[in-house]
C-alpha cells in the first residue's frame, strides 16, 4: 500500500554519472544554442565594426555641437547667469574678448564662425572682424562697450542669444532644421523661415517619387509576373534571363544606356519623331521622367521576382474552379487569384518603395536639381559644403524612415525571405 | 493558356496580356543592349545611326591608365570582399540554421540590414568613422565596407539552402568519429556549395557595380570601374564609356549564366533525393 502517496526517492531518470537526465539534456541544449551563436558571432562582431559603430557615431554627430563650447569656454560660463533679455552684464564681455583671443590663436575662429553664422547670419565675419581688432590695448575700462563701439552689433542681444543657445555639446538644431523648425530667440521650438524651409519639400519629394516609382513597378511586373509564372517551364526561364540580365548589369551601364537612349537625338526621340508623335525632340532625360524610366527600370526586378514567386505556388485549380461555377473570368481573377497574390504585391511593393527612397545615383545623374531627393542632400552637405550636423540629421531621419518600413517589412515577410534572383 | 471556347473580349485580354508582358520584357532588355554596337562604332558621338565598325573605343579603354588602374582596383576589392563576406556569411548561417534561439529573427534583420540601409548613410557613416582614424582612402577599408554589404545576399542565399539540408548527416558524420571541421568539410560545405557560390556571386556583384560608397571611402587611389564610369558619365559620355559597359555587360552575363546553372543543379539535387 505504498502507492502513490509515498514519496518517491529519486525516480528521475539519470544518466550513467547520476546526473538527471533532464539536467543533462537541458546543458547539452544550452551547449548547442551556446556553439550556433558562436558561429553567429563573427559575423555579428564584423557588421559591429564596419556598419553599426559607425552609423551609431554618425546618428550622434547630428546632435554633436563642440564648436561653441569649446572655444568660448569662459564666455559659457559667464553667460549662464544672464536673464537673456537685455544685454548681457560686463563679465560676459570680458570672458568673450579673452575668449577670442584665444581662439584666434589656437585657430577655431573658423569653426566657430561658420557655427555661429547658421544661427545670425553674418556672425562669421563680425567674428574676423572683432577678432582682428582684439586684444584691445591698452585693456578698457568696459569690454561692453569697447565692443559696442567696435560695432554696434554686440549692443543687440540676438548675437549673445546664439552663443548661450550652444552652451552645451548637444543641440536639436540640425535635427529641427531638417525638419524645416528652429528654436527661436525665446527658445522656443518655431517654424524656420521660409528660405531656410525645404528640406520637408525635399522629404515630401523623395517619398512622392517613391510611391510613384514603386506603383509604375506593380503595374508593369504583375502582368509579367502572371506570364512567367504560367508560361511552360522552358519558355519561362527563357524569358526570366530577360528579366535578370538587366538585373546583373551594373546601375552605371543602365544609367549610361538611359542617356544614350532618352538623349534629344537619341533612339526614343528620333522613333517618336519619324512616327509623327511630335515634331521635335522631346525633353526626356535630365529631368524628373528621366528619373523615373531609369528608377524603374532598375527596380523592376526587386517586384517581379518576389510577385512570381508567389504566383509559381497558386495551383491553377482554384481559378478554374471558379469559372465552372459560374463565376465571370474577370471576377474569379478578382476575388480568387488576386488575393492569393497580395503577399508577394505587399513584399515587392515595400521592397522597391524601401530601396526607392534611399536612391542617389540615378537621379544624381539623370534628374535636374529639382529632382533630387534626401540621399542628394546628404551627400551635398558632406562633400560639398562639409556641414557634418545637416548631413548626418538628414541622414539620421532617412534612415528612421527606412528601418521604419524595414521593421514593417520583416514583420510582414520575414527579412530572410529577401527574394534574389 | 489559350483555349478555343475563350470569348472575343476573353481573347481581346489574352492577346493585350501578352503585348504588354512582351513590351515590359523589351523595356528590361533592349537599354541593356542598346549601348552594345555604340561601342563598336567609329564616330565619337553616342548616336545611331552606325556609321562604321571601330575597335577604337576599346583600345582607348586598354590604353588609358586612368580606366586600367580603375579595373585592377575592382580586381582587388571585390574578389577580397567576397571572401570575407562568404567566410562571415556562410558561418553566421549555419550557426542561424543549426537551433532555434530566442532573438533569432531579430538577429536575422540585423544581418541582412546591410542590403536596405541607404549607401549613402553607409558611404557618410564609414566616412565619418574612419577618417579620423585615418583609415580612410585605404584598400582595407574600401574592402571591409564592401564585404559588408556583400554579407547579406550570403546570409540569405546559404541559409535558403540550408533549409532543405538534413542535419542528420551532420550528426550520422559525428556518430562516426568526424570531428565538426572535418564533417563541415566533407558533408556540409559539399551539400551547400550552390548556396554558398551563389551568394559569393551576388557579394562580389555588389562590391563590382558598388559607387557610392567608393565615393565616399576611396581616394584617388583606390577608385574602382564603377567610380571611374561614374566620374565618366557625369563629365562627358564618350564612347569609351560605351566599350566600359559592354564590358561590363559580357560580365554580367557569365555571373548570370553561372548562377542559372547552379540554380539548375541545385534543383535536380533537390527534386532526386532518392540519389542524394
Amino acid at each position: 500500500m505504498m502507492a502513490s502517496s509515498a514519496p518517491m526517492p529519486d525516480h528521475q531518470l539519470t544518466t550513467q554519472d547520476g546526473v538527471p537526465l533532464k539536467t543533462k539534456l537541458a546543458r547539452a541544449e544550452r551547449m548547442n544554442k551556446m556553439k550556433s551563436l558562436a558561429l553567429v558571432l563573427p559575423l555579428a562582431l564584423f557588421l559591429l565594426l564596419t556598419f553599426i559603430v559607425p552609423i551609431g557615431s554618425l546618428l550622434f554627430r547630428s546632435v554633436d555641437n563642440p564648436e561653441v563650447v569649446a572655444s568660448l569656454p569662459h564666455t559659457i560660463k559667464a553667460i549662464s547667469s544672464w536673464d537673456g533679455k537685455s544685454l548681457p552684464p560686463e563679465p560676459v564681455y570680458r570672458a568673450f574678448a579673452a575668449d577670442l583671443v584665444k581662439a584666434h590663436e589656437d585657430q577655431t575662429l573658423g569653426d566657430l564662425g561658420k557655427r555661429l553664422n547658421m544661427e545670425v547670419a553674418g556672425y562669421r565675419s563680425l567674428l574676423g572682424k572683432t577678432a582682428r581688432a582684439l586684444p584691445f590695448d591698452p585693456a578698457p575700462a568696459s569690454y561692453k562697450d569697447a565692443l559696442v563701439k567696435l560695432d554696434e552689433r554686440w549692443g543687440d542681444p540676438a548675437y549673445w542669444q546664439a552663443i548661450r543657445r550652444n552652451s552645451t555639446n548637444h543641440t536639436p538644431f540640425y535635427l529641427l532644421a531638417a525638419l524645416d523648425h528652429r528654436i527661436d530667440e525665446v527658445g522656443e521650438v518655431a517654424k524656420a523661415t521660409p528660405d531656410q524651409a525645404i528640406y520637408l519639400d525635399v522629404f515630401a519629394r523623395t517619398f512622392w517619387m517613391s510611391a510613384i516609382v514603386t506603383v509604375i513597378c506593380l503595374l508593369l511586373a504583375y502582368p509579367l509576373a502572371y506570364l512567367l509564372a504560367n508560361l511552360p517551364t522552358r519558355k519561362s526561364n527563357l524569358l526570366m534571363i530577360m528579366v535578370l540580365l538587366p538585373f546583373w548589369t551594373s546601375v552605371l551601364v543602365r544609367v549610361a544606356a538611359w542617356i544614350v537612349l532618352l538623349q534629344s537625338g537619341g533612339l526614343i526621340n528620333s522613333a517618336l519623331m519619324a512616327l509623327g508623335i511630335t515634331d521635335h525632340p522631346l525633353q526626356l532625360v535630365f529631368n524628373r521622367t528621366g528619373v523615373y524610366i531609369a528608377m524603374v527600370h532598375i527596380l523592376m526586378p526587386f517586384m517581379i521576382l518576389p510577385i512570381y514567386s508567389v504566383m509559381k505556388g497558386i495551383s491553377p485549380t482554384y481559378l478554374r474552379a471558379a469559372v465552372s461555377l459560374g463565376s465571370h473570368p474577370f471576377g474569379a481573377f478578382w476575388k480568387v487569384y488576386f488575393p492569393q497574390t497580395v503577399a508577394g504585391v505587399g513584399a515587392g511593393g515595400l521592397l522597391v518603395f524601401i530601396l526607392s527612397i534611399g536612391y542617389y545615383i540615378t537621379p544624381a545623374l539623370l534628374g535636374s536639381p529639382n529632382d533630387q531627393m534626401v540621399s542628394y542632400f546628404v551627400a551635398f552637405y558632406t562633400n560639398t559644403t562639409i556641414n557634418w550636423g545637416m548631413a548626418t540629421a538628414l541622414g539620421g531621419l532617412l534612415l528612421a524612415a527606412t528601418l521604419v518600413l524595414y521593421m514593417v517589412y520583416s514583420w510582414l515577410v520575414g527579412a530572410s525571405r529577401l527574394r534574389l534572383g | 493558356m489559350q483555349n478555343p471556347y475563350m470569348s472575343p473580349i476573353e481573347k481581346a485580354w489574352f492577346y493585350l496580356h501578352r503585348t504588354l508582358s512582351g513590351l515590359t520584357l523589351l523595356f528590361l532588355v533592349l537599354p541593356v543592349l542598346v549601348i552594345i554596337p555604340l561601342s563598336f562604332n567609329e564616330s565619337s558621338f553616342l548616336v545611331y545611326p552606325l556609321t562604321g565598325f571601330s575597335m577604337r573605343w576599346y583600345h582607348d579603354f586598354f590604353t588609358s591608365a586612368e580606366w586600367m588602374r580603375s579595373l585592377k582596383n575592382s580586381l582587388i576589392v571585390a574578389p577580397s570582399a567576397t571572401v570575407l563576406a562568404m567566410v562571415f556569411g556562410t558561418l553566421a548561417a549555419v550557426g542561424l540554421t543549426r537551433t532555434e534561439f530566442r532573438g533569432k529573427a531579430l538577429l536575422m534583420s540585423l544581418l541582412i540590414s546591410p542590403m536596405v540601409v541607404p549607401v549613402v548613410i553607409v558611404g557618410v557613416a564609414g566616412y565619418l568613422f574612419f577618417a579620423p582614424l585615418g583609415m580612410d582612402a585605404s584598400y582595407f577599408t574600401l574592402i571591409l565596407m564592401h564585404a559588408a554589404l556583400g554579407v547579406p545576399f550570403v546570409v540569405i542565399t546559404v541559409t535558403a539552402t540550408l533549409q532543405g539540408f538534413n542535419h542528420n548527416l551532420v550528426r550520422a558524420a559525428a556518430s562516426l568519429g568526424a570531428s565538426p571541421l572535418r564533417s563541415f568539410f566533407k558533408v556540409t560545405l559539399p551539400l551547400i556549395a550552390p548556396g554558398v557560390i551563389s551568394g559569393a556571386l551576388f557579394a562580389f556583384g555588389t562590391s563590382f557595380d558598388e559607387v557610392v560608397v567608393t565615393i565616399f571611402i576611396a581616394g584617388p587611389e583606390q577608385a574602382t570601374l564603377p567610380r571611374a564610369m561614374f566620374s565618366g558619365i557625369r563629365e562627358n559620355l564618350s564612347p569609351t564609356i560605351a566599350a566600359a559597359a559592354t564590358l561590363l555587360i559580357a560580365f554580367s552575363v557569365v555571373m548570370l549564366l553561372t548562377l542559372e546553372w547552379l540554380r539548375g543543379r541545385g534543383e535536380r539535387l533537390r527534386t532526386s533525393p532518392a540519389k542524394a
